[in-house]
This record gives C-alpha cells, sequence and structure tokens, in this order.
C-alpha cells in the first residue's frame, strides 16, 4: 500500500497534466454538482423513460394520476369528514377540497419515495456498467413524479371551479413551495435509495414508513388543530407540513404556516445537503455491492 | 510522454468474499457489535464488516496506453478483465494505486445496457445513446445513421420486447457504434448476434481502431483479437503476465491456457538398434520446427511456415528408398499422405552419396481445422518391404491452432477434419441490356 502511494506520488509530481485521475478517495467526497449538470441530458431521458414506461405498461394510463388522488379524496371526506368530524379550518373551504389541496404534494412527496427508494437497486444493470453520476438516479425517480403532480393540479383546479373557490394572490408564491416538495422529497429519496443498496431492508421498510408519515403530516387535519407546546415543535420537524401548510396557504388561502415553514425549510435544507454528502460517500461502493 | 491516452500505476481491486463466522463471546459483546455494525457500514463504505477473505480481483497493474493504441485484453475467466475494464470505466473505485485518462471515454461493457422492453426503437436509440454519453444534439444527428446501421427500419416504432434477439443486438450494438470518444473500453460484447452482423461488427471495430482512436479490447477470440489489436496484455490472477504485441500475446494464452500445460517438443528420436534394410539406411529421426530452425512445441499456429525434419545415414545408394508422411485424425482415421517420390520433390536416392542426410517437407498446415492430429513417419523400400511400416511408433501428436479465420467468432472447428483455406471471388453478372448479336 505505502509502495503504491509513494508510486502514485511521484507520478503526480512528474507532471501529468491534463489527465483525469481516478483512485480511492478517503473521507467525505465533494459533491461536484458541476458534473451532475455535465449529464443533464441522461437526467432528462431517465426521467422520460420513467414516465413513459409508467404510462404504458398501465392500461388507464394517464387515469391513474387522476383517479388516485380523487377516489382518496372521496374516502378521506367520509371517513374522517362526514363519520370521524374532522373539520375543514374555515366554514366557507369544503372538506373535499381542503384536503385535496394537502394531498397534491402528499402524493407526489409518496411517491417519490416510493419510486427513488429502490431506484438505485432497480437500476443496478446500469450501475454495474456504465459510469455516470449516480445521483441521476434517485434524481430522475423524483422528476418522474412531475407529470402525476401537474395532472392532480388540474384536478384539483377543477374540484376548486365546481365549489366556486377562486385563489388568492398568494397563489403566485406556490412554485416555492412546488420547489420545497420537490427538495424534501430529494433530500429524503437520496437518503432511502443509498441507505437500500448496503440494507435491502429499507424496500420493504418504505410503505410501512410513507404509510406512517401520512398519520403525522397535516393531510387530514389542519395544521391548527395540533395542540401547542412540544407536539408542535415535533410536528414542524417534519417537512411536510411547512409544504402541505404552504400549498394550502397559496392555493386556498388559509391561515400561513409561520414558524412551521421555517423549520421545515431548515429541515430540508439540512437533509438535503445531509443527503448529498451521505450519497456521494456512499456513491463509490454502489457498483461493487448492489 | 504527450502521446500516452491512459496509464495505471499499481492498480488493484480488493473484494471481500466469504465473511467468516465470528465467535460471539458474551451476549453484551454481541448486541454491541450488531449495534455497531450497521454504522462500521457507513463510516467505512467498502470495507469488510466481518473478518472476511480478501480477494485481490486486479494487482499491481501498471499499463500505459499510447494515443491510438488498440489493446486486447485476454486471460482466463477471473482473471480480472472485467475488473480492469470496469476500474477503467470509473464504474468501480481502485482499491489500490490510479488511473490517469485523457480524452473521454465511452465503455461499453454490455451491448444494451438500459434498454428498456417497453420502449420503441426510436425511444431506446435515444435512451441508450444519452446513457453510453452522448447528448441530446449528438442523439440527434447520428439517429439516422443508427437506424440504418441497425437495419431494424421499418420496426423503429416497435417495443423492442417484440424484437428478435438478433434485431435487437444489431439495434444496440448500433447505437453504440455512433459513439465518437477518443478512448474506447469494450468488453466480450461482439460474440453475439448472427454471422453477418458480427461481421459488421468487427468491420466497424477495426474501423474505429483504423481511425486513431485509442480502443482497449477484451474478448475471447484470440482470432478477433488478433486482427484488431496492435498490442496485447495478458493477465492472469488479476496480475499482467504478459505484455507485447497481439500476436505474442495470444500465444502466450494458447499455451497457457492449454489443457497439456507440458507440451512436448514435437521430436521423434530413433532408439539405437537397428531396423530392417539397416544396410541401406540408418533413420535417426524426425523433429518438426518453425521458421526453419525453432522447434516445435505440440502446437502449430495458421500463419506459421512448418517444416519436418527427417535425419538418417543413407550407407548405399538405392532408388526404392522413400519416405513418407501420414497424418491422422485424433481418432486415429489417416487423413493425408505425403511422400517424396509422390510430391513435388525429384528426390531419388540412386545415384547419392553415402553419408549423412536431412530430408525437409514442408507441412501442409494451411489444410487443418483447428484441432488435434497425429503425424507419422513412414519409410520403405519401394515394392522391397517396410522399414516404418504404418502404426509406428513414430506418431506424434500435435495441435493446429487456426488464426486466420475472417470471422473470428465463426465455430472454431470447421465442418469436416481439413479446412484448406481457398481462394474465393465474387464478380457480378454482365447483363447485356441489348440482346447479343
Amino acid at each position: 500500500m505505502t509502495e503504491s502511494e509513494k508510486r502514485g506520488a511521484s507520478a503526480r509530481e512528474s507532471g501529468t497534466k491534463g489527465f483525469i485521475v481516478y483512485e480511492r478517495k478517503r473521507g467525505w467526497a465533494a459533491l461536484d454538482l458541476g458534473e451532475l449538470w455535465r449529464y443533464r441530458d441522461l437526467l432528462y431521458f431517465l426521467t422520460w423513460r420513467d414516465i413513459l414506461v409508467r404510462y404504458k405498461q398501465a392500461v388507464f394510463g394517464v387515469a391513474w394520476a387522476i383517479l388516485q388522488p380523487f377516489l382518496t379524496m372521496v374516502v378521506f371526506t367520509v371517513v374522517f369528514n362526514q363519520i370521524i368530524g374532522v373539520k375543514s379550518p374555515d366554514p366557507k373551504l369544503p372538506y373535499a377540497v381542503f384536503s385535496f389541496a394537502g394531498l397534491l404534494p402528499w402524493q407526489f412527496f409518496a411517491g417519490a419515495l416510493a419510486r427513488s427508494g429502490v431506484s438505485l437497486v432497480g437500476n443496478s444493470n446500469l450501475l454495474t456498467k456504465v459510469y455516470f453520476p449516480r445521483l441521476v438516479i434517485p434524481f430522475s425517480a423524483v422528476l418522474a413524479g412531475l407529470v402525476d403532480f401537474c395532472i392532480s393540479f388540474f384536478v384539483l383546479i377543477g374540484l376548486m371551479a365546481v365549489y366556486g373557490i377562486v385563489p388568492t394572490w398568494q397563489v403566485v408564491f406556490l412554485p416555492f413551495f412546488v420547489l420545497l416538495a420537490l427538495a424534501a422529497a430529494v433530500a429524503v429519496s437520496l437518503w432511502l435509495s443509498a441507505l437500500n443498496v448496503l440494507y435491502r431492508d429499507v424496500q420493504y421498510a418504505i410503505p410501512f414508513l410513507v404509510q406512517l408519515w401520512m398519520f403525522v403530516s397535516p393531510v387530514i387535519y389542519p395544521t391548527t388543530s395540533i395542540p401547542a407546546g412540544p407536539l408542535r415543535i415535533a410536528f414542524a420537524l417534519n417537512p411536510m407540513t411547512g409544504v402541505i401548510g404552504g400549498f394550502r396557504w397559496a392555493l386556498l388561502g388559509q391561515e400561513f404556516p409561520g414558524d412551521y415553514l421555517l423549520i421545515s425549510t431548515a429541515v430540508v435544507v439540512v437533509l438535503l445537503f445531509g443527503g448529498l454528502f451521505f450519497f456521494k460517500r456512499m456513491e463509490r461502493v454502489f457498483a461493487d455491492v448492489v | 510522454m504527450s502521446d500516452i491516452a491512459l496509464r495505471t500505476v499499481g492498480l488493484g481491486k480488493m473484494y471481500h468474499i466469504g465473511a467468516e463466522r465470528e465467535q460471539y463471546r458474551t451476549l453484551r459483546d454481541t448486541l454491541a457489535k450488531a449495534a455497531r455494525q450497521p454504522l462500521e457500514r457507513i463510516r467505512h463504505p467498502g470495507a469488510a464488516t466481518h473478518a472476511s477473505e480478501e480477494l485481490w480481483a486486479l494487482r499491481d497493474v501498471d499499463l500505459e496506453v499510447k494515443h491510438g493504441e488498440v489493446l486486447g485484453i485476454v486471460g482466463r475467466n477471473g482473471a480480472g478483465k472485467s475488473t480492469l475494464l470496469k476500474v477503467l470505466s470509473r464504474i468501480t473505485e481502485p482499491t489500490e494505486g490510479r488511473v490517469e485518462i485523457r480524452g473521454r471515454v465511452a465503455s461499453l461493457l454490455e451491448v444494451g445496457t438500459g434498454f428498456s422492453p417497453e420502449l420503441t426503437g426510436r425511444e431506446n436509440i435515444q435512451l441508450n445513446g444519452a446513457i453510453l454519453g452522448m447528448t441530446r444534439a449528438e442523439i440527434k444527428s447520428k439517429f439516422d445513421a443508427i437506424v440504418e446501421f441497425s437495419e431494424i427500419g421499418r420496426f423503429l416504432e416497435t417495443p423492442v420486447k417484440r424484437y428478435s434477439s438478433g434485431m435487437y443486438v444489431r439495434l444496440a450494438f448500433a447505437v453504440a457504434a455512433h459513439l465518437e470518444p477518443e478512448i474506447l473500453i469494450v468488453d466480450e460484447v461482439l460474440a453475439v448476434g448472427d454471422m453477418e452482423f458480427q461481421r459488421k461488427c468487427l468491420g466497424k471495430m477495426s474501423e474505429v481502431a483504423g481511425e486513431g482512436r485509442t480502443v482497449l479490447f477484451v474478448s475471447h477470440s484470440m482470432a478477433a483479437v488478433q486482427r484488431l489489436c496492435t498490442t496485447g496484455l495478458l493477465l492472469e490472477g488479476g496480475k499482467p503476465a504478459f505484455q507485447g504485441t497481439a500476436t505474442d500475446t495470444v500465444r502466450r494464452y494458447i499455451e497457457s491456457s492449454s489443457r497439456h500445460s507440458e507440451t512436448p517438443v514435437l521430436a521423434w528420436a530413433a532408439p539405437d538398434r537397428p531396423a530392417p534394410f539397416d544396410d541401406v539406411v540408418r533413420v535417426h529421426g524426425y523433429r518438426i520446427t518453425e521458421d526453419e530452425d525453432r522447434p516445435v512445441k505440440g502446437r502449430l499456429y495458421s500463419g506459421g511456415e512448418y517444416t519436418a525434419h527427417i535425419s538418417f545415414d543413407l550407407r548405399r545408394a538405392d532408388a526404392a528408398l522413400i519416405f513418407m508422411l501420414a497424418f491422422y485424425d485424433k481418432n486415429s482415421q489417416a487423413l493425408l499422405f505425403v511422400s517424396d517420390v509422390h510430391d513435388l520433390s525429384g528426390i531419388n536416392f540412386a545415384s547419392t552419396e553415402p553419408g549423412a542426410y536431412t530430408l525437409s517437407a514442408r507441412l501442409p498446415t494451411e489444410l487443418f481445422c483447428s484441432q488435434e492430429y497425429e503425424i507419422e513417419l513412414l519409410c520403405a523400400l519401394h515394392w522391397v518391404g517396410w522399414i516404418f511400416p504404418r502404426d509406428n511408433e513414430t506418431r506424434l501428436a500435435f495441435e493446429v491452432v487456426r488464426q486466420d479465420e475472417t470471422n473470428p467468432y465463426s465455430q472454431d472447428t470447421r465442418l469436416g477434419m481439413l479446412a484448406p483455406a481457398i481462394e474465393w471471388s465474387l464478380s457480378a453478372e454482365k447483363i447485356s441490356s441489348s440482346p447479343e448479336s
């Protein structure tokens, strides 16, 4: 080892200009997001593939993207609103629209986790046969969900039209919340996809995790019904609390999520950068263990 | 040093195999270990979590490949060829040492990496192109050429899951063939598809090699390596065992991988006892050499000049003395029979001065397939009696290695026992437009 290191050092001294060098990296690797940018065409094509394959294989195709959130909303309205008695925070706002506005970012997030968690393992043939920045894989899995998201969004607009709800001026901030949802989805996906390569248990845990996560996110109930105190802080740590609160604020003029938003955003940023570094560190063994 | 395209210094790759069972002494140890271990894996990625056996798939590889060099990498299964390509293509990280590369690298370790069965031919061309490292603009500009090369024509809009395997491979190779990297790393990918297509692939490969691009090529087909490559690297047990010209590397590989690890020199020496007609001739033996003087060890390669030398003492001139060589297949079926009276020699011992002689005969190796044969020396006084009759003790086994097949992936052994390389020519039929007068 020391001998080869010496040799390596001498090669470095002897002036190897213009050479790209691959050797074993130690410690934390640089993110090298520039490389990711150079591979943007691959990101585009992989995302496009995920979308194409999904809609080609399904008989109902696009109908799924409409039916899934719509039926969930109907069931939520019947079960939580009619039977259990969960109310929308605003008497003028029907529960159906209220819950759909929460389901919109939530289903995007849940779908991203489900797809990206298994993305690296599912693309093992690529990992072991060709080089590209591995970040492209979970990224494309998350981005592929944007099509479903857009379709759902149109369903929400239709629903709002049916109930005669006009969006407020705050709707101009919606892109920020979409980005926040995207960042949250990418952040968690990076962790899950990398961990799943090392421990296959992760892919079995993801559906369970997503299910529990939904109940601790304000999809069914409004943030205002979370009791003040430590529970509120705990809920704020969930990135989706800020995202869903933000969606309802921007689209439906509900209460501004305030503190929730601030904490959730901070958590997303920490998770995202932590996830990027963690992923880059694990990336070097993917091809060997996948 | 400016003409170096790729260099490795002390390159090594280690894998952990078969974790050994550890003895846990106390429950506390067990629990502590169980808690620590998942974290270990994250703290030291690539390191073993258990005490396990280390396997160096590659070690001490120092390699220099110049720009425009076509390097053939040969070796047995498990010799580290694929690992080397994976490290060079950056798919996996070396455990020690380093790789220095100058120029755009594309690696083709498998045909059709990332093909999606649900997608159409058109869609897969785009996807596969992007995976192999082409930009969207490049894919667009080469699209028509790829479609033409692949010959899939009207199936362009059909999902590739409905393709025949031949079409699938053609399409996949077509995409890869239109990569334009400065350094191309290719694993055994041509050994699929039909003969016609293989010929086309090889043509494309030689074209790429001829354009002055640097190519690293792994193959089990020695003929392909010889045809395409200028230099060769033989790997054995993860270490470079030989580096040199492609031809020399192939020979080393064939010799090292032969079933008969110790091939005897092709020679027979007569025992020191008189044979019949000892007063006419005493045969000392015969041997086979390459290029006049080099002794041959059990294996003849096509393209080599091989000669049988029969040495004897002529004691009395005799017009009836004849020497013959018989060739048999490995089942001792007679195949060929040559002699100094039947063939183009004009040798006659009617008035030859007594003395020591060597009679030489060029062996017709161009007639043989890639398989095992036997050669036998026969000697007689014509119409008088045998000195060495058929099925005598002079029989020697040898193996022929054909390396001149146009298509290296055609069946190694041709139908039949003999395979003369003959001239073929194609001429277009002249169709006269007006009736002949």
